[in-house]
């Protein structure tokens, strides 16, 4: 298998799309932009990371009142119907014990402080590179892909 | 030296010009770049496309937001910040260093500071689209004729 470069830079290999039960991870990207789910989907198929999208928080919620589960949910902060502080907080009280990370081009450390203690498990500014979502990955793998 | 390899050293002189002399794009759009392979040839162009098509909604939602007898400031602060995300995504360094000061002018309520902001918006989106037009119209060129795109670092 030809490896890409930037991925053996980082040593991502070794987390490419598994948890550390070797199961495959499974993503879910809550953005209501285009370009950032487009990002965010590429980003994570070149890690071979199974992925769903949904356009926001109501959406993110509604997937998993229908059974589906994830290991990591990338959730955007400014969303129309559900922003993503909501949808954290929801989905927390539901029970749902993926990695939750917060992704967003907020900078101002009070609005990351309030998303981070809606529940998140980790918070990267936008935009999302390959290094950030290794570091994002890492955490799913220390919680074991719950 | 043939005609491929001059235009691969036209093509890397071209994007070295636009990240390093004049800052259009920044390492992001390297980065977009990495992420294009065999498995999804045209991601780059269609992240293009989808910025421009999000950026011409975006600009006249701004324009028609100051054509109303009361300004709303909050609204029109919410679309510049989908805009800073999205030219950020793609590497647009001069759109989103100009929607940085362009927020900050909304938070003061500063109507002449904001449409100097849009109007240079709008410039800076004409330009880029050009610019970009031109750097994959070479692509094109290059790969039509059986060469290879440089790798950027």
């Amino acid at each position: 298998m030809v490896k890409k470069a930037s991925m053996e830079d980082n040593g991502a290999e070794k987390l490419a799309g598994q948890n550390p039960g070797g199961a495959k991870i499974k993503a879910l990207i809550v953005d209501d932009n285009m370009i950032n789910q487009t990002l965010h989907r590429r980003l994570l198929q070149n890690l071979g990371i199974e992925n769903h999208v949904v356009g926001n928080g109501r959406e993110a919620v509604d997937v998993h009142c229908s059974g589906n589960h994830f290991d990591l949910i990338l959730m955007d902060l400014d969303m129309p119907v559900m922003n993503g502080i909501e949808a954290t907080k929801k989905l927390r009280e539901m029970g749902i014990r993926s990695t939750i990370a917060g992704v967003s081009s907020r900078s101002v450390d009070e609005d990351i402080q309030e998303f981070l203690e809606a529940g998140l498990d980790d918070y990267q500014q936008k935009p999302l590179t390959f290094a950030k979502l290794v570091s994002i990955l890492q955490k799913v793998n220390h919680m074991g892909g719950s | 030296m043939d005609a491929i390899s001059q235009w691969r050293k036209q093509w890397f002189d071209y994007i070295q010009y636009l990240r390093q002399e004049k800052g259009f794009l920044d390492d992001q759009f390297v980065q977009l770049k990495k992420l294009q392979d065999e498995n999804s040839p045209d991601f780059v162009v269609e992240v293009i496309s989808l910025f421009f098509q999000d950026s011409e909604k975006l600009l006249n939602n701004m324009a028609n937001s100051f054509e109303q007898e009361v300004v709303d400031f909050k609204q029109i602060d919410a679309h510049v910040h989908q805009f800073k995300g999205s030219s950020a995504s793609i590497g647009a360094m001069r759109i989103k260093n100009v929607c940085v000061t362009f927020k900050n002018y909304c938070e003061a309520q500063n109507m002449d500071g904001c449409l100097r902001c849009l109007q240079q918006l709008q410039q800076e989106c004409s330009v880029l689209k050009n610019k970009l037009e031109k750097l994959l119209n070479l692509e094109r060129q290059i790969l039509a004729a059986g060469g290879s795109i440089p790798v950027l670092e």
